[in-house]
């Protein structure tokens, strides 16, 4: 089974992070990316993720794979949600398992921030004066795509 | 030629289709993004956008081969 996963229902967290369960890890590190109500100074509704799924799972495992090759780390996992998202659910959650913690939060910031920038994913934000936008990522305009 | 093209996010709403067949002699997908912006009047520049050609990063000059399916990739905002 692919390690980064799509996932339209909501995602249980705990539920992903047992399979990152190994008596050689001795630290865990988990981010969670909740639905916020403001952007930007704009006051935000709700959310609605879009993925293009078969390449975001490619892309997907190629950062975890990359995470796991670049820190001394056990294992990771991703899942990320699709669908219609209100304020306060879970986006996206990164867990990682390792020896020590060190390389636990610099493989869990990598995963995020190349997701963030590298996955076909797609946020659209609804805002409370009723216009809505698709959200371009801040880091994506000083890479070369 | 049989291209299918599958749309996302921005180019979804702007185009209204999640997905389309086109049929005509195209060199590549630089080729059928300039058909589509054309013809459907599109606003987003193709500078802005990636391409993938069967569920794989493509480049925009990779020649094209009958019933090969397009993405085009507009600006990603995951996380």
């Amino acid at each position: 089974m692919s390690k980064f996963r799509i996932n339209a229902q909501p995602i249980d967290a705990e539920a992903c992070k047992k399979e990152l369960f190994d008596p050689a890890a001795g630290g865990f590190v988990s981010f969670e990316g909740w639905v916020r109500n403001h952007n930007e100074g704009k006051d935000v509704t709700h959310l609605e993720y879009q993925a293009y799924d078969a390449l975001a799972v490619k892309e997907g495992d190629k950062v975890i794979a990359e995470a796991l090759e670049r820190f001394e780390v056990i294992d990771a996992l991703v899942e990320h949600r699709v669908g219609d998202l209100q304020i306060g659910d879970m986006a996206v959650v990164v867990h990682v398992s390792s020896k020590h913690r060190g390389p636990a939060f610099a493989a869990c910031e990598y995963i995020i921030d190349e997701l963030k920038i590298r996955v076909p994913i797609w946020k659209k934000e609804h805002y409370t004066n009723g216009n809505s936008g698709w959200i371009e990522c801040h880091e994506c305009s000083k890479h070369a795509h | 030629m049989e291209i299918k093209v599958r749309y996302f996010a921005a180019l979804r709403d702007e185009r209204g289709l999640d997905e389309e067949v086109i049929s005509g002699d195209y060199a590549n997908a630089a080729g059928v993004y300039a058909y589509i912006k054309s013809e459907n009047d599109l606003s987003i520049c193709k500078s802005k956008l990636k391409v993938a050609i069967n569920d794989e990063f493509a480049d925009w000059e990779t020649p094209l081969n009958e019933g090969d399916s397009i993405v085009f990739i507009p600006p990603v905002a995951g996380g």
